[in-house]
């Protein structure tokens, strides 16, 4: 082509102003795109419920239920994780979002519309990702500590304060669990790209793995379970009893890369794959 | 502008677009016509940045779309397939597209307005008829003012008012200097639309030329005549580039003579006529003829041509 041609003034001058395409501005679109859909707050709603809920029910039942308790049961009674026990809950809800927020593009067909105004791509892939641990992490925090101090009331006389050694602690660590969940469930949604597909897939590797690696051979197990995201992320806050269990440091790192690996991925499909 | 050169695009041992080469200039219209699954679509999302090419390249304003720092500003699309979260509403989606450019939102609601979708832009798209999708997707790809516009099928289930408006738009937009480059399956809609036209079959180039000269070559004239001595008639018409068939029994069509012509040869061997006429051959037919053998899908009703044609 001739420069002639490039350097040709527009034909007609452009009353539109029109600004280079950035992070940041990409950022700006997704989280217009993030609010004006209603299954986004339905479902973080359904988060922070199942959250709350779930630990004020718990405390007060295990309160009423006190004198029916096994020895062993209140040997190993920890009223911390007890209030947090939403988190079973509250993380499907999150990881579902989490696929949907991206699958939802390619089931429509809006993910060519969203490609057009950044082919670059990956900026899509970041901007997604962090805007929604953000929303995931304010929620969840919140949650959290709704879910631990109404939790502790209902526990009555068997329950503790924020003051607690590790209360603080495992509050944060379980709202950056769900947070690691929701980033991991965006880049889940880049690489299945299919709805039904990327929702079988968090849930297989969170909740059915850690069942089959029960049938494992013992031996096995310690080099396995401690690793797989569900039981690394739960050492981030709840104590673990299992064989090889990891300290919350190490859970962290390992959910950490399982997150890591899972961004890569989807960062190399994104980049290669036809929209 | 857009320039394809040797774009070629493979699935598996498919080939959809098989080593094409053209340019879409400024200021004109360019028609990419072709059969159903002649490899338009995905032309068009190579041109985007959508695809991939297997080999070969295309560029817009002299680079590859993904390349530039504001690409909807470089190009505008409608693609076929809808490319709208049908839970979102039409100003919320477009909102968010302006957002990537920090377009204002003040544009927004001039696109909105411009495509008459006014009364329904709060409405999730998901229940917008295909017309109204249509008008939707204009909307997106004007709303940076593009320098090159491309559009797939754009007039697919928009109402005749419709159709005339996204014409005139085109024809505007493409007097003010932009670049239009719109697919169709329509022979009929493109003689209306184009000044150039690219033809594809099985994602082959065809043709590449001006519209006039499509329209010209498709002119050339078959004279009908029916008499009772054709035989004899043949005989004496034949003759370098001239080419007579027999279709049926006393009926011949004639290629290379006016119907002028053969009257007088008839009356000077005192051969009587029963019927002389002109026929000529319609853009669709030329184009048919062009495509013919590069036709995916083809119905094999013996009367094919003539329901293609209603149809259009």
């Amino acid at each position: 082509m001739s420069t002639a041609t490039l350097d040709r003034p527009r034909a007609s001058t452009s009353s539109v102003h029109v600004e280079p395409v950035t992070q940041r501005r990409v950022l700006n679109s997704e989280w217009i795109k993030m609010r004006s859909l209603r299954s986004t707050g339905l479902t973080l709603l359904a988060a922070v419920v199942a959250m709350i809920a779930i630990g004020w029910i718990v405390g007060w039942a295990t309160n009423a239920h006190w004198a029916t308790q096994r020895p062993d049961e209140i040997a190993s009674f920890n009223p911390i994780s007890n209030s947090l026990n939403g988190y079973h809950l509250a993380q499907l809800a999150v990881g579902v979002l989490g696929v949907l927020l991206v699958s939802g593009e390619y089931a429509t067909g809006m993910i060519r519309a969203t490609f057009q105004s950044v082919p670059t791509r990956l900026p899509v892939l970041w901007a997604k990702a962090a805007l929604y641990a953000g929303v995931t992490f304010v929620l969840m925090l919140v949650a959290s500590f709704a879910a631990f101090l109404g939790g502790q009331q209902f526990l009555g006389t068997h329950g503790t304060s924020l003051s607690a050694s590790g209360a603080v602690q495992d509050i944060f660590g379980v709202t950056g669990y769900l947070t690691l969940i929701g980033i991991f469930a965006v880049a889940l949604g880049f690489i299945i790209r299919s709805t039904a597909g990327g929702i079988a897939t968090l849930f297989g590797l969170l909740l059915v793995l850690p069942g089959i690696g029960l049938v494992l051979p013992t031996s096995w197990q310690a080099n396995t379970l401690p690793y797989l995201p569900s039981n690394a992320g739960a050492s981030m806050f709840s104590p673990q009893t299992a064989v090889g269990s990891l300290s919350a440091g190490a859970g962290l790192v390992v959910l950490v890369t399982w997150v890591v690996a899972a961004l890569a991925g989807a960062a190399v499909l994104v980049k290669r794959r036809d929209a | 502008m857009i320039e394809a050169r040797n774009l070629t695009k493979k699935y598996g041992d498919k080939t959809a677009v098989n080593d094409l080469s053209f340019t879409a200039q400024p200021g004109i219209i360019t028609g990419f016509l072709g059969p159903n699954g002649a490899g338009k679509s995905t032309t068009m999302r190579m041109i985007l940045g959508l695809d991939a090419p297997t080999s070969g390249s295309v560029t817009v304003g002299g680079k590859p779309y993904a390349e530039h720092a504001k690409p909807l500003q470089v190009v505008g699309a409608l693609l076929e397939a809808r490319a709208v979260h049908t839970s979102r509403s039409a100003y919320n989606h477009l909102l968010a597209l302006a957002a990537t450019h920090g377009i204002a939102r003040g544009r927004v609601d001039d696109v909105i307005e411009m495509v008459g979708l006014q009364d329904v832009a709060r409405k999730r798209a998901g229940g917008f008829s295909l017309g109204m999708g249509q008008r939707l997707g204009i909307a997106s790809a004007l709303l940076a003012d593009p320098e090159t516009l491309i559009l797939d099928e754009p007039v697919n289930g928009l109402d005749p008012e419709g159709i005339r408006w996204v014409r005139d738009l085109l024809k505007g937009l493409a007097a003010e200097g932009h670049t239009i480059f719109v697919s169709s399956h329509l022979m009929s809609e493109m003689a209306l639309t184009a000044d150039h036209v690219i033809v594809v079959g099985r994602g082959r180039l065809m043709a590449d030329m001006p519209m006039s000269e499509l329209i010209a070559q498709a002119s050339s004239n078959v004279v009908v005549v029916r008499s009772p001595q054709a035989t004899a008639l043949a005989k004496a018409l034949a003759g370098k580039d001239v080419t007579v068939t027999s279709t049926e029994q006393n009926t011949l069509e004639i290629n290379g003579l006016t119907a002028a012509q053969i009257g007088d040869r008839a009356l000077e061997l005192n051969i009587s006529l029963h019927e002389l006429s002109s026929k000529q051959a319609s853009l669709e037919e030329a184009f048919m003829e062009m495509t013919r053998d590069e036709v995916e899908f083809h119905a094999s009703t013996p009367d094919d041509d003539h329901t293609l044609r209603s149809a259009a």
